[in-house]
């Protein structure tokens, strides 16, 4: 993966679990619980949207975009932040099944993702903020300061569920989905962190591999994007 | 769940106001909760985040013998400053 392809992962993960968690809103345990994970999701979209903006803001100047030629993916020709994130057919998102997958009410496995997810994105974030492209390194830098609550949030529910068999099982059963998400350099440090009892084999990590989307993908793109659709075009 | 009240500064330099209460089951899930109530949208430089059993209330506040010399609205001055100026000669009415 290249850094605009990885950019790409990174955002796409980022609005589709920002999707996924807001589905909690309203509905959530207790309500500072919502307040507190309804932003969370918010704050997820808006890194989306950040990533999107420097994405099409250096789609003009020269590898792609606008220069891009017709059969390139829609991803590179893009004009706007709001094109990149709506305007895709399904299978062009870069999603990593982890982040698809319908989880309400099932608030065991919800936490779950977010405490494997943060570890995931906590290393790629760290690769990002080293990149040689300045612009990308500040936006990573920025993200994760943001994401450094997130991190606390995760962890304190960690520490809360650590003995409740409904979110270890989770851990387990979601262990695969995060090491498929998550790039190959990462793979050591993420199972001495979570020190899962069997590792997943190839053919599963392939299956779960970014590029073929979760089984609710469809449901949730044409949700996410449906209105948009529902007028082609026009100025919002 | 605990109550923990939360007080909030707006900017550095100025004081503690309350803010608002939290309820959460231990004192990490209170310090996250607050953070996300009260601070999430930039209006706060800093919380404290107390345990509401943690404060001492005072609330019995008897004046029985109505000693309104100990406030500053029980020691009206006006009449007594208009006698002085009389007294001196400085009286508003003469000048």
């Amino acid at each position: 993966m290249n850094e605009r392809e990885l950019l790409l992962a990174v955002a796409d993960d980022e609005l589709v679990l920002g999707w996924r968690d807001s589905e909690w809103t309203g509905i959530a345990p207790v309500l500072e619980e919502d307040v507190a994970f309804s932003s969370i999701a918010q704050n997820e979209v808006g890194h989306a949207r950040a990533i999107y903006q420097l994405l099409v803001s250096r789609s003009g100047s020269g590898e792609a975009g606008a220069s891009a030629p017709e059969h390139a993916p829609s991803s590179l020709r893009m004009q706007d932040a709001d094109g990149l994130a709506f305007d895709r057919s399904p299978e062009e998102y870069r999603s990593s099944q982890l982040v698809e997958l319908r989880f309400v009410p099932d608030w065991a496995r919800t936490i779950a993702r977010r405490v494997l997810y943060e570890a995931a994105d906590e290393l790629r974030l760290g690769r990002l903020m080293s990149s040689p492209d300045p612009a990308v390194a500040g936006l990573a830098a920025k993200i994760d300061r943001e994401e450094a609550y997130h991190r606390m949030h995760a962890e304190m529910w960690q520490d809360r569920l650590r003995d409740e068999p409904r979110f270890l099982s989770a851990v387990d059963e979601l262990f695969p989905h995060t090491l498929a998400m998550a790039d190959e350099d990462d793979h050591e440090a993420l199972i001495a962190l979570f020190k899962p009892k069997t590792e997943p084999s190839n053919t599963v990590l392939q299956a779960l591999g970014r590029g073929n989307h979760a089984d609710g993908w469809p449901e949730l793109w044409a949700e996410m994007t449906e209105v948009r659709r529902s007028v082609p075009g026009a100025t919002w | 769940m605990n109550i923990y009240e939360v007080f909030r500064q707006e900017r550095k330099g100025v004081a503690f106001e309350h803010a608002g209460s939290v309820a959460a089951p231990d004192e990490a899930f209170a310090r996250a909760y607050a953070h996300e109530q009260y601070g999430r949208r930039g209006e706060s430089s800093a919380l404290w985040v107390v345990p509401r059993e943690a404060i001492l209330e005072v609330e019995d506040f008897v004046d029985e013998l109505n000693k309104n010399y100990h406030r500053v609205d029980g020691y009206p001055l006006k009449a007594k400053l208009a006698e002085a100026r009389e007294r001196a000669g400085t009286s508003l009415s003469r000048s």
